[in-house]
């Protein structure tokens, strides 16, 4: 195909990327550089013929007519980053410095708003991933044995919590493990507790998210794993079951190996997908007990004051965070090319 | 048909036959109950006193002398004119899926039919852009929108989820492409076609299952999105899924999280019904990227 016709097929798609993503990310980075404006002070002097009192008010008009001018605010370079509810570099050295122990170093740390968010969507995204690796593979060898004509049927059914909104996915969950939803009322005749509630503990909050998770993104899992069962060569497994291989070490020496390129894809898939955890937060109302760095954007966005610049800086940091999440994909997809081209 | 050597034993068969079961049930049950549920007042669906109510409805009984009731869904859809949210969920669905699949498919039969560069990196660029939460672009959004005046109504949230939706299109239909053989339009332009015309009447006629697993994909896309949805649009103009997170903050007066359940499983029976007659495309889609890759 020439470079010309390439062009004209390939301008209306690379325009809509350019002008609503590649443009955003740079006014993302751009706004990030900007507070908004403080309001402009005037300072009256009243004088009776006793004396003379000072008043300062806000000169509303000429607030409003800096805005206008320079909606982007003023200039501070880096300072957005470094602040409490960023990176918080002031507050941290001064943690490092007072604290005694590591324990009371990271239970400090987690007060300021970035690093709390860090600590729950790290240990969200880390704890899900190899649980849900583990449940879909399970699930895709025991669905694999089954008889062909139930096979359709279960999957449709496993494809449900996957396929649901999240945000809907959660509040089903939300609303049945609430301390009068039928889970909930079964983890307390369990515990014998009647004042247990998922939502008042954090510890629990977490447990709850992360089991959420995992049934959301399971049958994603699933359903790779499966269809990389269906082209596992006949014939390797019955060499393995000549050489008088169990059951066990034919998972373990042939089936396991001839999927581990699909463990790989999935994990790097969802471990992407997981660190933009948050509408699964805002089904559970769980911001009290774990927030992660895509709430706190919307957090920003969402209040009567759209606090558009700090908002602008955590979506920097939450790119950084997802660019070297995505470096090994894109390193092996590097690779793939250089090696299709040789 | 598996040899005799290969059939498992009856105790492993009843274990994995079991666990099916189980995960059948962890998968389907919610969705059961919380329909159940619908059709029961509050102090049902929610019972402190005794679990068996939510599925007798003894308190739905005594308010309405039937053990069923419509109420959360009159509340909803009627009090709440929840349908003008269902109205706008479908516009947006409609014009993102046309617009992204027609302009996906000339962008990604380009990337399939040349061989430079180039393309390398544009799929690369694409495949970075996938992986952006989309939140983090809202912040991009908001002021430049704000100054246009073109904040909070349909159209701007359709071209924003087209272009959101862009890479993933793009990676799918180009893997699609590929999959088709280059002969074909080949020949048709050695017969004098110019290739839009080879794209016009050979490919189109061939492309459709492809287009229509992605064209799935960008529905589910644009039909479960709430970052974008929520942040963009005003309240009158609002589509299902922020509407219900809206349902939320006004949950405190009794009858209102019934509401919220009935437009929960409003929002969910497209998709069910969406699965039940597409499940072979999903599949094939969700394992297009993974098995050959």
């Amino acid at each position: 195909m020439k470079h010309r016709t390439f062009f004209w097929f390939f301008l209306p798609t690379g325009l809509a990327m350019l002008l609503f993503i590649a443009m955003p990310i740079v006014s993302v980075i751009t706004q990030s550089m900007y507070a908004p404006h403080e309001a402009v002070l005037i300072t009256v002097e009243n004088c009776t013929p006793f004396a003379c009192t000072e008043e300062t008010t806000i000169d509303q008009e000429a607030t409003r007519e800096l805005r206008d001018a320079q909606p982007l605010g003023r200039f501070v370079g880096w300072d957005i980053y470094l602040n409490r509810g960023h990176l918080a570099v002031a507050e941290v050295a001064e943690i490092w410095r007072s604290a005694e122990s590591w324990g009371g170093f990271f239970d400090r740390l987690g007060n300021l708003p970035f690093y709390r968010a860090m600590a729950f969507t790290l240990t969200y995204t880390f704890v899900t991933v190899p649980l849900l690796i583990g449940l879909g593979l399970m699930i895709a060898l025991a669905v694999n044995s089954l008889h062909r004509h139930l096979k359709g049927l279960v999957i449709f059914f496993s494809l449900l919590p996957m396929i649901v909104t999240p945000i809907v996915g959660a509040l089903i969950l939300f609303w049945m493990i609430d301390s009068r939803g039928i889970i909930g009322n079964l983890i307390i005749y369990l515990s014998g507790d009647p004042q247990l509630s998922l939502k008042a503990s954090t510890p629990l909050m977490w447990v709850s998210l992360i089991v959420y998770g995992i049934w959301h993104s399971a049958p994603f899992a699933f359903v790779v794993f499966y269809a990389g069962l269906q082209t596992l060569p006949k014939d390797q497994l019955e060499a393995a079951q000549i050489d008088g291989a169990t059951r066990l070490q034919q998972l373990r020496y042939v089936t396991i190996p001839h999927l581990m390129p699909l463990v790989t894809f999935v994990a790097l898939i969802k471990l992407m997908d997981n660190f933009r955890v948050f509408e699964e937060i805002v089904g559970f109302n769980a911001s009290a007990h774990a927030t992660s760095l895509s709430w706190i954007i919307y957090n920003d966005l969402s209040g009567e004051t759209r606090q558009l610049s700090s908002a602008a800086a955590t979506s920097v940091l939450t790119i950084i965070g997802v660019a070297i999440l995505l470096s090994p994909v894109l390193i092996r997809t590097w690779r793939d090319f250089r090696g299709r081209r040789v | 048909m598996a040899s005799r050597a290969q059939q498992m034993p009856t105790g492993l068969r009843i274990l994995s036959s079991a666990f099916v079961i189980v995960w059948l049930i962890l998968a389907a049950f919610p969705f059961l109950w919380t329909f159940w549920g619908s059709f029961k007042v509050e102090l049902d669906f929610f019972s402190i006193a005794d679990w068996t109510n939510a599925l007798t409805g003894a308190n739905t009984q005594e308010t309405y002398g039937r053990s069923f009731t419509g109420a959360g869904y009159h509340g909803a859809w009627v009090q709440n004119e929840f349908w003008r949210n269902v109205i706008n969920t479908f516009i947006v669905c409609f014009f993102v899926v046309c617009t992204s699949l027609t302009i996906g498919t000339l962008g990604g039969y380009a990337l399939s039919r040349s061989g430079f560069k180039y393309v390398f990196w544009l799929l690369i660029i694409a495949l970075i852009f996938r992986a952006m939460p989309p939140i983090t672009l809202v912040a991009g959004y908001m002021l430049p929108f704000f100054e246009w005046n073109v904040w909070g109504i349909l159209p701007t949230t359709i071209i924003v989820l087209v272009a959101i939706n862009q890479p993933f299109t793009l990676w799918m239909l180009h893997s699609f492409f590929q999959n088709i053989p280059k002969e074909l339009d080949e020949s048709a332009k050695v017969d004098g076609c110019t290739q839009f015309q080879a794209f016009r009447h050979v490919i189109i006629p061939v492309m459709w299952p492809g287009v229509i697993t992605t064209g799935l994909f960008s529905f589910l896309l644009a039909y479960n999105d709430f970052a974008v949805t929520a942040m963009l649009l005003s309240e009158s103009n609002r589509t299902m899924i922020p509407q219900i997170a809206a349902f939320l903050g006004t949950t405190q007066t009794e009858g209102n999280v019934m509401f919220a359940v009935a437009a929960v499983v409003s929002a969910t029976a497209p998709l069910f019904v969406l699965v039940m007659f597409f499940q072979r495309q999903i599949v094939s889609g969700l394992t297009a990227g993974a098995v050959k890759g």
